[in-house]
């Protein structure tokens, strides 16, 4: 077989156990954007314009409490910063491909296909012969991501209309958010991040135009950093 | 096509600009330029600050008011799903749990 094949395959391979996770989130945020008024071909069209789930979901939220455009556009900002950590780890490793091929990668550059790819890229398995082809596996991953992502939203958006109110559905949001961060909070410094932002975010919930999240998370980040740097120069000090 | 629904594909065009724009620059601007250390530091603590200010109102204040009591079913159920989260890293069983006790504790405690 062909090895870009087959390491396109490999891709598609490593991502599947994580879609399995992938898929109830973009059900979730079907039945969430429905529910928020959005109309069903435009909810169906942000999957692929934005392509970002938990961006999607704040910002179906934000715009069913009626926030104003250019709020949910910094919000989404805000919410996918952490990817330009993701666009430096992940740079070197595309560094001699084409323009097209970072143009195609960047919009594939998810936090799971991320995630998969360069554990793959930094661990080779003892199994592999031959050099890699980074962006194929790489593209195989977000393929495989991109397809769940968008039948999953169908199905969503299918099921949305008919999920009704009393269930709450829509607590399933703070609820994925919940298994995203807790197993993340291992540290002092992300602890504090995250204590403070959501302390701040309800003391800033009256703030208007629904700038209390993008207050709060700038708030958190900064003391995730003090409390970070003064742990180490104290370290330094012993 | 609607006014309302204009507004709508203008903000979603944005959202997919911004969120494009993000994961392009640091591929394309490779070797070219640097990330100054202290912003690749406070990035790290832009996740967990960004979903904590997410999740607390929405346990904490559901419809708004502050609910710091037993009486909120969204509180409880946040801190188990919380407890799930931690000891499995589990997604699927993190929301089936908070969910079956939302779903419990709205039939059992007062409204």
């Amino acid at each position: 077989m062909d090895s870009r094949r087959s390491d396109f395959l490999d891709g598609v391979k490593a991502e599947l156990p994580i879609l399995l996770g992938v898929s109830p989130f973009g059900l979730i945020y079907g039945v969430v954007a429905l529910g928020a008024g959005i109309p069903a071909t435009l909810a169906f069209a942000m999957s692929s314009v934005v392509f970002a789930g938990s961006a999607q979901l704040i910002g179906a939220q934000m715009l069913g409490a009626g926030a104003p455009g250019i709020v949910i556009v910094l919000t989404t900002c805000i919410v996918n910063l952490r990817h330009i950590l993701y666009g430096a780890s992940i740079a070197p490793h595309l560094a001699h491909l084409g323009r097209r091929w970072k143009c195609l990668l960047a919009y594939l550059l998810t936090d799971e296909a991320y995630a998969v790819s360069i554990t793959r890229f930094t661990q080779r398995p003892a199994s592999s012969s031959g050099p890699l082809h980074k962006e194929w596996f790489f593209l195989g991953a977000g393929l495989a991501q991109w397809t769940a992502w968008q039948a999953s939203t169908a199905v969503g958006i299918l099921l949305g209309t008919q999920v009704p109110p009393g269930w709450g559905l829509d607590f399933t949001v703070a609820l994925t958010f919940i298994a995203l961060v807790v197993p993340a909070l291992t540290a002092l410094p992300s602890v504090a991040a995250a204590l403070s932002a959501g302390a701040l975010a309800l003391l800033a919930a009256g703030l208007p135009y629904k700038l209390g999240l993008i207050v709060a998370a700038i708030c958190g980040t900064v003391v995730g950093l003090l409390v970070e740097t003064r742990r180490s120069t104290a370290g330094h000090r012993r | 096509m609607s006014a309302a629904a204009f507004r709508l594909v203008l903000i979603i065009l944005g959202m997919g600009v911004v969120t494009y724009a993000i994961r392009l620059s640091l591929i394309l601007l490779w070797g070219r330029v640097s990330v100054p250390h202290l912003v690749q530091q406070a990035l790290r603590f832009v996740p967990p600050a960004v979903l904590s200010a997410m999740i607390v109102p929405d346990l904490l204040q559901p419809g708004g008011t502050l609910q710091l009591s037993l009486g909120n079913p969204r509180l409880l159920a946040g801190v188990l799903a919380a407890a799930v989260a931690w000891r499995t890293r589990s997604v699927l069983l993190t929301i089936a749990t908070g969910m079956l006790a939302l779903w419990i504790l709205q039939a059992v405690l007062p409204q």
